[in-house]
């Protein structure tokens, strides 16, 4: 188990990230690797993007004839007095026209269209993700941060996969026949020409070297503010109950401020490289015009080639400042593209070994073998843990809080690995089976009782979503939520709120405890799962419960006393250890640990 | 645009810039042509290298001015967002419990932003894009009309069916986007709840279905996105196309006059020359009217935010709450949080300072819901609120919420250190005072064993910690502030007695003299209580002290007399 606070730098809390400057890989310009990954998701549209590119060459046909047709209406029509030829003229204007217009509209309709395809496949592969890594991986994890991964990171990788690699393909071409063009007219122009190109590259450099670190630091930034509004949003009964809106807002603003600011460091960045670049062309147009107008003067040249060139030097730098511009577009794509690859390349602590096997349906024997495990690794939270609860037994864990009895549980389920010994269900070891078939068989209520947005009904029906509304109904009949949920207004219609925050605590917890018996468990974990549910109707609860655990294995959880005095057999743990088991009569003989607990009552 | 009064100084910085760079950047070809006419043609050697010089410095120039006009438009756009937001955070800080019961964090996310983000790019650019065209038009315009009236008044005649286009494009737009933006919020918040109830989706293996569900949110984002593509993709070139069309005219209309020699070609080509500037900012607005578009109904969406009034706010006249004793009264109070569902009806109870009072019901009978309206998280329906015969709703909130601690019966702690966590109780506050809490709170000892003790940085909403432990820290943090009004809401229902008991003996200490509402399961907990209040369906079924109510309430004795028999009291 390696349990690590922002092992990945750019994955922390609000506030650590603003701490977590400067890890830069030695500034490279752009990692070759991260593109070539970026760019294979455009792969299933290959087809799709040709047909763009060509479109696009065609559309730029069509632009370049229409000057050309202006000055056949000017230069021979109009100065011919042919009134009937300019009409074709004008005629073929128009249809020119139209034809621009449809390919540029189906150039871009078709670039769009992949750019989204794209950010929507991408989302759905980040999020399918998520769901294979670990608890321990989103423990450590803020949630606005990887929200932000998902949404926006993944949309401004889209920027550079949509428009800009076609914008690149297209310039290039264009860019190559210019230089032939070039070439062709005049080889020592040219070559002085594409002289400034070195400059350019320097440039390119320089800005590359530095604007990968200030882009990174925009994506990481934005993560905070994102991470930092959603834990706001998330605590914000406890702000407004400590009356501490000015404190927290305060804090916000600095994280905002400090988005704002490396966004303006970015962009300042490319505020210097376009013009730069732009004011490169200008010298190569200043470096033709200087030995051109030198070697006219000389009579080495016509001013006809001198002219032309001028005009193709224009022509020249205008493909190269469209690609300096998608050159920040790419920095920022980049950044984004190295934290989306981030996440997809993280392994999940927890997965099906290649071997593992279906569990088949379970008995419910379940034992912990010489046990031992820990979050951290500097800190033990289990020690030598021996159990043995047999099929259709009802064991109970007690202790002092924090001596681990969550833990121990969640080990059933495989929420986490032990650190040392096993957990065998059935016999198995529970690293030995797939996932999926080992908890579908298992019911958890879990200590916070959480609640999806969504129907009452969704949310019992969450652990098995095809349950007919009578089985619904009937799950929640025995977990004594049936009476109350009728009496609400919509019944079991009723919307849950975010944070199921229009349910009283012991509401929350009774409809949990519906969802764990609707999804007919073989063996039941209840974690405090009446923790906030008065007496009365935990005794109802207990007795529905009877008759639904007799040939199904439980473990539950519970300080107070009265709920687990049935129990076939009663752990009591501190700090990480079991150190007394027996059934109540027992422990309460013994006068031990549990005595002590059960006088305090 | 509102937003951008605070930099207007920035922005028309930048704006002058742009009209600069605008001049330089019309000089530079005409000065290449006045070099290769005047210089290379003439084979002027000494003119060529002096003005090729003069090119340079002018580029030069246009360079520095761009900087500067990037650089200013970035500040004065990223300011305005950076306030957007700010704004979105201070008022979600002012909005009520009610407001935030409602609203989903996915959804407000989106907002703050996406929605900003959108707003952000027009303020940049488009606003002075739009400013720099107009001026361009109309220039043009002018200069057409004086060359030629009627060909100019031909030519523009495609200005309206332009206009209706760039103004359709922006009327379906903005429907669109404002669906597509509810889609992303709803995509976000999805996402959201799948993040936080990891737990849950995990241990019921429903990864699956949860790929499904987000799945679809997902697709219906596309298809709408796509749908709003495709019109931008087919209705944004029309407007390009439109404008190309007045050249045809021109050309057309313009080269028969020339050739019934009512017109110079001279002129003809001055007039393209000029329709031709005219058309570039026209054809510009193929870009700017959906970025406009799409800002505004982001703009919609923000300040949907911004213009909610709270529900629970300042009255004009409060005045802030003086220290307190501690005595509280409930006169009548209804309460209902949703319109036509009453939880509360009519109840009246009064606490003397320094008084511990218990809460005791059923689950949902209302207990929680008493003890929110007292710091006002919410205010009731009917009747009123007293504390020491101040009405809760004349003095200020913040007063008010100052000289109350609340522990909610929901932990939330934040991602940070647990020593920052303790102090969000009270800021300022010494170590020795924070440990003191910690103590009291029993949570000193457990931290202590943690490797970095107070300075262990806890998961999202305290996720690293067992439930337990979370309460203890959410008891110091409230203790810390040392309130005179301390309400426990099952503050330790994740605790074990024994260490329950030791918070209690601590709690007497601290608390002397100081009202106290505690609600728990546990009977235990409520003998030392001087009233207990027993909650039914919404209604107080009575209320008293132990000893009154075993005698006078069947519930509180049945009650009583079932844990005694469980657990042994
Ligand atoms: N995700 C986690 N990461 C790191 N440490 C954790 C995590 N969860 C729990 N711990 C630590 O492990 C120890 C045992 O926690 P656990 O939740 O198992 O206690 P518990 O016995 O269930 O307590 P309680 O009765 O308060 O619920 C505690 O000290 C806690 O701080
Ligand atoms: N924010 C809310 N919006 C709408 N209804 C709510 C809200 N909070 C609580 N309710 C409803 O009000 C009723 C009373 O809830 P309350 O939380 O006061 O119960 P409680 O007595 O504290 O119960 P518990 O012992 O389970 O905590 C419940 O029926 C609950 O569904
Ligand atoms: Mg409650």
């Amino acid at each position: 188990m390696s349990f690590s606070f922002g092992s990945t730098g750019s994955a922390m809390g609000p506030r650590s990230v603003m701490q977590s400057f400067g890890r830069d890989s030695a500034g490279q310009a752009i990692d070759p690797r991260i593109l070539m990954r970026l760019l294979a998701f455009l792969k299933p549209h290959k087809a799709r993007m040709f047909a763009a590119l060509l479109l696009m060459l065609i559309s730029s046909a069509f632009a370049l004839t229409s000057p050309y047709l202006i000055k056949i209406a000017i230069d021979e029509n109009i100065a011919g007095n042919d009134t009937v030829g300019l009409f074709y003229t004008t005629l073929l204007m128009a249809v020119v026209f139209v034809a621009l217009y449809v390919t540029t509209s189906l150039q871009q309709y078709l670039l769009s269209w992949i750019g989204l395809r794209v950010l929507t496949s991408l989302r759905a592969r980040l999020f399918a993700h998520l769901q294979a890594l670990s608890v321990s991986y989103h423990n450590s994890h803020i949630v606005g941060v990887t929200i932000s991964r998902v949404i926006s990171d993944v949309s401004v990788i889209n920027d550079l996969l949509s428009s800009g690699v076609a914008t690149i393909i297209g310039d290039t071409v264009v860019l190559a026949g210019i230089v032939a063009v070039m070439l062709s007219l005049d080889i020592s122009l040219a070559l002085a020409t594409f002289a400034v190109l070195p400059l350019m590259l320097l440039a390119t450099w320089i800005f590359s070297r530095r604007a990968r670190v200030a882009f990174r630091q925009t994506r990481q930034r934005v993560a905070a503010v994102v991470g930092g509004l959603a834990e706001d949003i998330s605590g914000i009964r406890v702000i407004q109950a400590f009356a501490r809106e000015g404190v927290s807002s305060d804090r916000f603003e600095e994280v905002n401020r400090a988005n704002r600011d490396a966004n303006i460091d970015a962009m300042s960045l490319s505020f210097i490289f376009l013009p730069t670049v732009d004011f490169l062309g200008v010298l190569a147009t200043a470096t033709v015009l200087w030995l051109g107008g030198i070697a006219v003067a000389r009579g080495e040249l016509t001013l006809g080639t001198v002219v032309a060139f001028l005009a193709y030097v224009t022509r020249f730098f205008q493909p190269i400042q469209d690609l300096s511009q998608i050159y920040t577009t790419m920095q920022s794509a980049m950044a984004g593209g190295e934290r989306v690859l981030e996440l997809l390349d993280t392994k999940p602590l927890i997965y099906d070994e290649a071997a593992a096997v279906d569990m088949p349906r379970i008995t419910g024997k379940v034992e912990f073998r010489q046990v031992g495990f820990a979050y951290q690794l500097d800190r033990k939270i289990l020690r030598d843990i021996n159990l043995i609860i047999e099929p259709g037994q009802t064991v109970a864990l007690v202790g002092p809080t924090g001596a681990g009895k969550t833990t121990l549980a969640s080990l059933v389920a495989r929420l986490y690995d032990v650190a040392e010994g096993a957990v065998l269900v059935d016999g198995y070891d529970v690293r030995m089976l797939t996932q999926r078939s080992l908890r579908r068989q298992m019911g958890l209520v879990p200590q916070d009782p959480f609640l999806f947005t969504g129907t009452v009904a969704d949310n019992i029906r969450f652990s098995s979503p095809r349950a007919t509304m009578a089985a619904v109904e009937n799950a929640a009949r025995a977990a004594n939520a049936h009476a109350f949920i009728s009496a609400l207004p919509e019944g079991y219609a009723t919307k849950i709120l975010e944070g199921g925050v229009n349910m009283s605590q012991g509401q929350r917890q009774l409809i949990c405890i519906a969802r764990a018996i609707l999804a007919d468990p073989r063996i039941l974990i209840l974690d405090e799962a009446t923790a906030s549910v008065d007496t009365l109707t935990e005794m109802l609860i207990q007795d529905a419960l009877q008759k639904l655990l007799a040939d199904r294995t439980a473990i539950v959880i519970a300080h107070r006393l009265a709920t687990i005095r049935k129990a076939d057999l009663i752990c009591v743990m501190a700090n990480g250890q079991i150190v007394e088991r027996g059934s109540h009569s027992e422990l309460i003989a013994r006068g031990g640990l549990y005595a002590d607990l059960s006088l305090r009552q | 645009m509102e937003c951008l009064r605070p930099y207007w100084r920035t922005t028309l910085a930048a704006y002058l810039a742009l009209l600069a760079i605008n001049a330089v950047a019309l000089t530079i070809p005409q000065f290449i042509r006045w070099i290769v006419d005047s210089g290379i043609a003439r084979q002027d050697t000494d003119l060529i290298s002096r003005s090729v010089l003069g090119l340079l410095l002018l580029a030069l120039l246009k360079s520095v001015f761009t900087y500067f006009q990037g650089c200013w438009t970035e500040t004065a756009s990223q300011n305005v967002a950076c306030d957007l937001r700010n704004a979105i955070h201070r008022q979600l800080a002012r909005l009520s419990f009610s407001w935030h019961d409602r609203s989903e964090t996915g959804q407000i996310l989106t907002r703050a932003i996406q929605d900003v983000e959108r707003i952000r790019f027009v303020t940049g650019r488009a606003f002075l894009r739009i400013i720099d065209g107009l001026v361009l038009v109309i220039g043009s315009s002018v200069l057409l009309l004086l060359i030629n009236p009627l060909l100019a008044l031909l030519a523009m005649a495609t200005m309206p069916l332009l206009a209706w286009r760039a103004m359709s494009l922006g009327r379906r737009l903005r429907p669109m986007s404002l669906v597509i933006q509810k889609q992303l919020g709803k995509l976000t918040a999805r996402l959201e709840q799948n993040l936080r109830g990891v737990r849950i989706v995990k241990a019921f293996a429903q990864e699956d279905a949860e790929i499904a569900r987000f799945a679809r949110a997902n697709r219906r984002w596309f298809s709408l996105s796509a749908l709003t593509a495709r019109l931008q993709a087919f209705t944004a070139p029309q407007i390009d196309m439109i404008a190309n069309f007045s050249t045809v005219i021109v050309i057309g209309y313009g080269g028969y006059l020339v050739t019934c020699n009512q017109l110079t070609t001279g002129e003809l080509v001055a007039f393209a020359t000029y329709l031709g500037q005219l058309t570039v900012p026209v054809r510009r607005m193929g870009n700017i009217v959906p970025a406009v578009a799409l800002a505004m109904t982001s703009g919609t969406r923000i300040f949907e935010i911004l213009d909610t009034l709270s529900e629970v706010t300042d009255a004009p006249d409060a005045r802030p709450l003086p220290p307190v004793k501690g005595k509280v009264i409930f006169e009548d109070v209804v309460f209902g949080y949703v319109h036509n569902h009453r939880i509360l009806q009519g109840v009246s109870f009064a606490v003397r300072p320094g008084q511990i009072v218990a809460l005791l019901g059923t689950t949902g009978s209302g207990k929680s819901t008493i003890i929110n309206l007292i710091p006002r998280f919410y205010d009731p329906t009917a009747g009123r609120i007293l504390i020491d015969e101040h009405d809760i709703r004349k003095v200020t909130l913040a007063s008010l919420r100052e000289q109350i601690g609340t522990v909610l019966q929901e932990t939330t702690l934040f991602a940070t250190t647990i020593r920052e966590n303790i102090l969000f109780g009270r800021p300022g506050a010494g170590e020795e005072a924070m440990l003191a809490a910690a103590r009291a709170a029993q949570a000193d000892d457990f931290i202590r064993e943690m490797p970095q003790g107070y300075d262990t940085l806890i998961g999202e909403r305290g996720v690293t910690l067992s439930g337990g432990q979370k309460q203890r820290v959410a008891i110091a943090r409230t203790l810390l502030r040392d309130p005179r009004i301390l309400i426990l809401d099952d503050a330790t229902a994740s605790v074990d007695t024994a260490t329950e008991r030791q918070i209690q003996i601590a709690l007497e200490h601290l608390m002397a003299g100081r009202t106290c509402f505690v609600i728990a399961q546990r009977l235990s907990t409520l003998r030392k209580a001087d009233m207990i209040l027993i909650l039914e369906h919404g209604q107080l079924v009575a209320q008293g002290t132990h000893a009154e109510l075993m005698k006078s309430s069947g519930l509180y004795a049945e009650l009583y007399h079932q844990q005694e028999r469980a657990g042994g009291l």
